[in-house]
């Protein structure tokens, strides 16, 4: 191991040591090491599947691990379960959030610590709370409004508040920033600075490599469920990081921009007038054509989403008109979408993407089964699993592994292969690199190139700015749930774009 | 063939609770249950209680085989038990009233069933009801109708091949055990020689992410409550057959629960997704043999539920994923202490 002085002057708070963890064939963690100390915040890295999720789990109690130990402050613990972890002082917020819908967020944070008078809780008080701990974050909501209303960024910050409402020594933080957008992670990061001054030590997940260079502290990075190394950010160049997490020497600049003026074909294959729907989509103009790729940018909850869903009939139009080859058509039902070879790979790959306890093959072969053109056998069906796991590389012990026991990025794989099994002329990615690593997002960059070549039209949404201006021929602003901008060609920058975006808002 | 072996293979792994409690109380039986083994041959057909079980375990498992699918699908049908209500009343008021033939009262009899579990699988994937709420309306109204169909009262028919149904026999079984068959395989080749198997799971599973891979949903839904309604139907037509009549009150009573509790023992999970046929059937004929036994033990029906309750919960429990784990646990820490 690296051991450095720096180990000596800041004592371990929270240590795990050789720790395994199986699930049936697949060795998820074999013997990590790790060690969290007083007021730091320590960066855990590594591809999907490196086992950076289950090591959290591990430590959080979700899972039991099948041997090694667990150490708070040099004293061994054993969690049973996540609430256990709580009482001992570690605090989680996983990837995805895990709160209560229906409830109000001061209920949410609050749950199951209500202030109580005569065993009746104190609602009073609960709202109190919960707007102290909000505020904590810079955050002023009614907190009597239901979680379900909020968009995915506040209810990410609510299960944070939630989080530092108990009295927290270690917080682990799973792809907090995610869905955040750049001055709520700027929030978020100050917030994590105050409590790492306080003594806290944080544990903390993320892909972006930006942030783990702008505030971690130490770095340890995992691969294939073993412990790779650990370093402070200081003695760790952005290369080395990867390279270590890869396992490869990986060279960044090697996917060039493909900005190749092309010839569009006169009708576009998707064309959205006026599009509107109440609450989602106020006024979205756009058209996509053949081996072209179409970036839709903006600010979270401008409105991307919601205008994939539309094209795609997943929400009903409710104004303008959709014309597929230059002909009016109406989408009632994702199917009918379908039918016209229209693909979207959702940005819920949990909630709205992924059949869990199917297997990886059925997940694969549901939309295709479901346009039910193909009568597939079952040596097919085999032959078309088989096929998909290699040419995107996904990693699984087997066809028949339900697709709940893969990484995330890996079911985002297994998402885009069902799409690319049904052979679509358009392909709408919503967010297709969120939670994914590094070496995972260059390859289904890669792809989304391979496949445009081919001729197929794409619509690709993505937070992440940089990855739009790469991979597309033009570009769509949204902003306030309008197309308020469409830049092509050469006007396609990192600045244009942000230029639109921010443009007198 | 080979690939054949290995899916039968694999059905009796997952079933190996259900098959392992079934043996022991076959087993029991064998040494506490005089006599319970017993079989005569007359007039080319078999006599005795295993051919008594198989006959009325039946009409359980025929009703389960459809209860499977939906519940499947994260559903539940309460209104099977009422369905058998009104297809015996319609069956034997066409018969007895109306002077129709046999095979028109049959199949009016399996049609309003089936339409009634289209209105049901309407109300879920249409009107989004809760499905234990929407089939709860059926299971309360459903013996009113049924006796409005019979005028309130017990319907009695002369129709000897109304009556072969439920007491006749077929290569040398009861009729109800050929009728399971050709159900469960219908049900089979429908599920797993065609996609409609792969949609229910996966509608079960996760339905907002079955319908953005263009899963037919809501035809899913339907298909599936109107499958328990025919299979209610057919149970009923039996049970009208049996006692050549038809009694609106107590036709199917509690079935609804038998099939439930059959399709749960045979590990088919309530929250929907995988499903098992095999378990569901065996589930049924352990649920009828544990019945018979009791009775054949001079356990009064009134204290019956109880002992069938703590086979119910031995069985879930055997198939608990964390009681197993303890178990494992508990052998390896023994294993270890020496």
């Amino acid at each position: 191991m690296h051991a450095e002085p720096a180990e000596l002057t800041s004592p371990a708070l929270l240590e795990a040591r050789d720790l395994s963890k199986r699930f049936g064939p697949v060795h998820a963690l074999s013997g990590v090491n790790f060690t969290l100390r007083h007021a730091e915040i320590h960066a855990l890295m590594g591809e999907n599947g490196a086992g950076k999720s289950t090591l959290i789990k591990c430590l959080t109690g979700v899972h039991r691990p099948d041997s090694g130990s667990t150490l708070l402050r040099g004293r061994a613990i054993a969690p049973a379960s996540p609430r256990d972890a709580e009482r001992e002082g570690i605090a989680t917020v996983f990837q995805e959030v895990n709160l209560i819908p229906h409830l109000s967020i001061a209920e949410n944070i609050c749950l199951g610590r209500e202030p109580t008078h005569l065993r009746r809780i104190r609602w009073r008080a609960v709202r109190q709370r919960a707007r102290a701990a909000l505020q904590r974050l810079g955050l002023s909501i009614d907190v009597r409004r239901e979680l379900d209303s909020c968009s995915i960024a506040v209810q990410q910050l609510v299960a944070i508040a939630r989080a530092l409402d108990i009295d927290a020594r270690v917080l682990i933080l799973d792809e907090p920033t995610s869905s955040l957008d750049r001055s709520e992670v700027v929030n978020l990061f100050t917030i994590m600075r105050r409590l790492r001054d306080q003594g806290l030590g944080i544990l903390f997940v993320t892909h972006f490599l930006d942030q783990v260079y702008a505030i971690a502290d130490r770095i340890t990075v995992l691969r294939d469920g073993r412990f790779v190394a650990e370093h402070s950010v200081a003695d760790l160049p952005r290369q080395k990081l990867v390279g270590l997490m890869v396992g490869r020497e990986l060279d960044l600049a090697a996917a060039a921009p493909a900005h190749a003026a092309i010839q569009p074909s006169s009708t576009p294959l998707l064309e959205a007038r006026a599009i509107a729907r109440h609450g989602c989509v106020e006024h979205a103009d756009l058209s996509i054509h053949a081996g072209q790729t179409l970036g839709l940018a903006g600010l979270l909850g401008s409105g991307r989403t919601e205008t994939a869903r539309l094209l795609f009939g997943a929400d009903r139009l409710e104004r303008g008109q959709l014309l597929v080859d230059g002909q009016p058509v109406r989408f009632r039902a994702p199917r009918h979408a379908i039918r016209r070879r229209i693909a979207l790979t959702p940005e819920n790959r949990k909630d709205h993407g992924i059949i869990p306890s199917l297997s990886v093959r059925e997940n694969i072969e549901l939309a295709l089964r479901a346009r039910g053109r193909a009568r597939l056998s079952p040596a097919a069906s085999r032959l078309l699993a088989d096929h998909y796991i290699r040419i995107l590389s996904i990693r699984t012990p087997s066809a028949d592994t339900p697709v709940s026991s893969l990484s995330g990025g890996n079911q985002q794989k297994v998402l885009v292969a069902r799409w690319l099994a049904t052979q679509p002329r358009l392909l709408i990615l919503d967010e297709p690199t969120r939670g994914v690593d590094v070496a995972a997002k260059a390859e289904i960059i890669r792809e989304i190139e391979h496949l445009r070549r081919q001729g197929m039209a794409i619509l690709f949404i993505s937070s992440e700015l940089e990855e739009v201006v790469r991979v597309s021929q033009r570009v769509v602003v949204l902003r306030d749930r309008r197309t308020v901008a469409q830049l092509s060609g050469a006007q396609i920058t990192e600045q244009a774009v942000l230029g639109a975006i921010a443009d007198s808002a | 063939m080979k690939h054949l072996a290995g899916s039968i293979l694999s059905t009796l792994a997952s079933v190996r609770w259900a098959l392992l409690a079934f043996a022991l109380l076959l087993i029991f039986n064998m040494v506490f249950t005089p006599g319970f083994f017993d079989l005569q041959v007359r007039d080319g057909r078999l006599y005795g209680t295993p051919v008594d079980i198989l006959n009325h375990g039946s009409k359980v498992a025929i009703v389960a085989v459809g209860m499977t699918l939906v519940i499947a699908t994260a559903g539940v049908d309460l209104s099977v038990g009422a369905l058998v209500a009104i297809a015996g009343a319609v069956a034997a008021t066409l018969l007895a009233d109306r002077g129709a033939p046999w095979y028109v009262a049959i199949a009016s009899a399996l049609i309003v069933a089936t339409l009634f579990g289209l209105w049901n699988g309407a109300l879920i994937a249409f009107l989004r009801l809760q499905p234990i709420v929407a089939t709860l309306i059926l299971m309360v109204a459903g013996r009113g109708v049924a006796q409005l169909i019979t005028g309130g009262s017990i319907t009695t028919y002369e129709d000897p091949r109304m009556t072969w149904f439920g007491n006749g026999s077929l290569f040398g079984l009861p009729v109800p055990v050929t009728l399971l068959a050709l159900v469960a395989l219908a049900c089979a080749v429908a599920t797993r020689r065609t996609p409609l198997g792969l949609f229910i799971e996966s509608v079960g599973d996760n339905q907002p992410a079955s319908r953005l891979a263009g899963v037919p949903d809501r035809a899913v839904r339907l298909c599936v409550y109107a499958f328990s309604g025919l299979c209610a139907g057919m149970a009923g037509i039996i049970e009208c057959s049996y006692i050549k009549a038809a009694d609106a009150n107590n036709a199917g009573q509690l079935l609804e629960l038998d099939a439930i509790l059959a399709v749960v023992i045979g590990g088919t999970s309530l929250m929907g997704g995988r499903f098992l046929l095999v378990g569901s059937i065996v589930g049924a004929l352990l649920m009828q043999t544990l019945t018979k036994t009791l009775y054949m033990q001079d356990v009064s029906s009134d204290i019956a539920p109880a002992p069938k309750a703590a086979v119910v919960i031995l069985v879930c429990l055997l198939q608990s994923p964390v009681v197993r784990e303890r178990l494992v646990r508990m052998r390896q820490s023994r294993r270890e202490a020496p």
